[in-house]
């Protein structure tokens, strides 16, 4: 089977490796052409961006406008930060110059003269991997001013590494352009978009690490060959990070439809003490999950994750086993989207907060069914009523959890449940007022 | 305590400061540089380096109070971090984190009194797939056993 983005070839890492292997002629191709001509092959080829909404690439591209009034930016987003996903940093170790020359391709088809990968900050081994590729690009003139020379166009940009420090949120473009610009790493409203009002008020074009590190394959053999890969309306391979209860955890890249159970049987090598699968998250900890006996038949890609009510996400499919306390997961997936709210909106900062204790009461025998459709109804509250899409990173996961497994959840609870459910929603806030303080 | 960057780091400054069109965008690698120097942010490294970036102090601390990769306050000299999200949760992240606290004698948060350890529990760290994992200062060591937490710890200890 095909590999576009992590091809097994030895060493492919080391430039020289890389250009024996065709490395840096899909750039020589790209840059004696059009830009909108480039565009138009990334828009045919049908890719879609890896980051998370499955955003048509060349469309994204084309919203950028054409004059050259402002300076133009692309962000290449290595913020990777979503639970479950460990895909980018497979790129950044095994074949950075791919990324380097994708990142050049779409500079020149959207007219940046500048390109910031922002790579989170934890990941300081693969910064300097990526660094010392970039190095070494720029010393053999494949980036920055001898460009113009090597590629014998009046082309140039420059490449720079921006790193991260610790902060999901960062991974959101706007915030991410925040963080460039030396503010705290807080989303922007939009309108207005990226593309007209970007770094620094320019326009600025914002791509996954994986979508980029797919463009050059694109340019070197044609969108008609890309768009033939995998699922029609979402082509391609996708890189799978499989992780959680499986025998061979790892990064899979496989085209795109491949079924779920295919991925966790066949590649993954199945659950440990062939275990029943209690719950499959398929795209990274943000996504809605699928119960274990409803994965018979669903593909990996955006569309028939959509009807199977889930998302494609980062492609992060994290499984778990008929022993797992789903109860705990939940909790710790709140847990982590609590600590990651910047805090902006009062829906996400407050209800974030909320689901984690109504959770922890849950988990310390405290609860009550009721205590299941608060969680839906406080989730419900978040979901649309914010600046970024955190909200709907922290509600989903919490909702649609509570919906599908609601027998389990119900079964747990009820097992459980020491008190009686009147006096829940006072005990959800964190006071100890005496009463007479209160009431006057 | 005064904060002074080195000459060393006062040009490796001027080599990043280039890379943006506004020398306050460069706040967040002048501050990992100021941490690598002093072991973490300090209040005078805040204004030093506000100096610097012509920014008001203020504006520096709030991106130090909202990355949780600047430390606050001194780290010990082996920061372990350890993984507790889903991925690594499900493969016994949380064993581990339990092992590394009573192993230290330490909770979340808190350093050694003899300044040699801190702990903390940290968010997914992209190791998912070589899940369980710790982070020591700048090193990932994963797929971890019991025993090689065991063992990696007496070797810092040791060392
Ligand atoms: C809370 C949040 C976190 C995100 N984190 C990431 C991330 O770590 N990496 C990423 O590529 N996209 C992330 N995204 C999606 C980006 O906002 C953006 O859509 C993406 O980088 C666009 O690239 P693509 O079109 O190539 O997918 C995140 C979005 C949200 C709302
Ligand atoms: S939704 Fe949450 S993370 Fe996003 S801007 Fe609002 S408070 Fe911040
Ligand atoms: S969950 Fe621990 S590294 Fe991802």
């Amino acid at each position: 089977m095909e590999k576009i983005v992590l091809p097994e070839i030895n060493n492919l890492h080391l430039i020289d490796v890389y250009i024996e292997n065709g490395g840096y002629t899909a750039a020589k191709k790209a840059l004696v052409q059009k830009k909108d001509d480039i565009i138009d092959q990334v828009k045919k080829s049908g890719l879609r961006g890896r980051g998370g909404a499955a955003f048509l690439t060349g469309l994204k591209w084309s919203f950028m406008p054409k004059s050259d009034d402002k300076p133009k930016y692309l962000c290449v987003n290595g913020d990777e930060s979503e639970p479950g996903s460990f895909k980018d940093r497979q790129i950044f170790e095994f074949n950075p110059h791919q990324l380097i020359e994708g990142t050049l391709i779409t500079c020149y088809a959207i007219g940046a003269r500048t390109a910031y990968i922002y790579i989170r900050g934890e990941y300081h081994k693969w910064i300097n991997l990526m660094q010392k590729a970039l190095d070494d690009a720029y010393e053999k003139g494949f980036v920055g001013a001898k460009m113009k020379e090597k590629f014998s166009t009046d082309f140039s940009c420059e490449i720079y590494i921006h790193k991260g420090a610790g902060a999901y949120i960062c991974g959101e473009e706007s915030s991410l352009m925040n963080s460039i610009e030396g503010k705290r790493g807080y989303p922007r409203v939009k309108p207005p978009f990226p593309a007209q009002n970007g770094l620094w008020g320019n326009p600025t074009t914002i791509n996954n690490v994986e979508t980029i590190a797919n463009i050059p394959a694109i340019i070197n053999k044609g969108w008609e060959w890309y768009s033939r890969i995998g699922e029609p309306k979402h082509p391609g391979t996708i890189l799978f990070g499989v992780s959680g209860h499986v025998n061979k955890p790892g990064v899979y890249e496989l085209p795109s439809g491949t079924l779920l159970t295919d991925i966790i049987y066949n590649y993954a090598g199945g659950i440990p003490g062939n275990k029943k699968i209690l719950c499959v998250i398929p795209g990274g900890s943000s996504m809605p999950p699928l119960r274990g006996d409803q994965l018979e038949g669903v593909k990996m890609d955006a569309e028939s994750l959509k009807a199977a009510g889930s998302s494609i996400g980062t492609g992060g499919i994290m499984v778990m086993d008929e022993d797992t306390d789903l109860l705990r997961v939940l909790a710790r997936i709140s847990k982590f989207y609590f600590h990651e709210s910047c805090g902006q909106c009062t829906p996400c900062r407050e209800g974030t907060g909320w689901m984690y204790k109504i959770l922890q009461r849950l988990i310390s025998g405290q609860g009550s069914t009721a205590d299941l459709d608060l969680l839906i109804s406080v989730a419900n509250n978040i979901e649309g009523n914010t600046v970024c899409a955190l909200g709907e990173a922290a509600a989903w996961p919490v909702k649609f959890t509570v919906e599908r497994f609601r027998d389990y959840f119900e079964t747990r609870v009820n097992s459980q449940t020491s008190l009686p459910t009147a006096n829940k929603v006072h005990s959800m806030r964190n006071t100890a007022f005496p009463l007479s303080d209160i009431i006057r | 305590m005064k904060f002074e960057f080195t000459a060393v780091n006062l040009e490796k400054i001027e080599r990043i400061l280039p890379k943006y069109p506004d020398k306050k965008a460069a706040v967040m690698p002048v501050l990992y540089i100021a941490q690598e120097q002093n072991g973490w942010i300090s209040g005078e490294a805040v204004v030093a380096v506000a100096a610097l970036l012509e920014m008001r102090p203020e504006e520096v601390l709030g991106v130090v109070t909202f990355y949780t990769m600047y430390h606050k306050k001194p780290a010990g000299k082996y920061h372990i971090q350890v993984c507790t999200n889903v991925s690594c949760m499900l493969r016994g992240g949380y064993d581990i984190f339990n092992q590394v606290r009573a192993k230290l004698g330490l909770e979340n948060g808190e350093v050694t009194d003899d300044g040699r350890f801190s702990l903390e529990e940290v968010e997914c760290m992209g190791s998912c797939g070589t899940a369980p994992m710790i982070a020591v200062n700048e090193d990932y060591y994963e797929n971890l056993t019991e025993e090689q937490v065991d063992k990696i710890l007496e070797s810092l200890q040791r060392s």
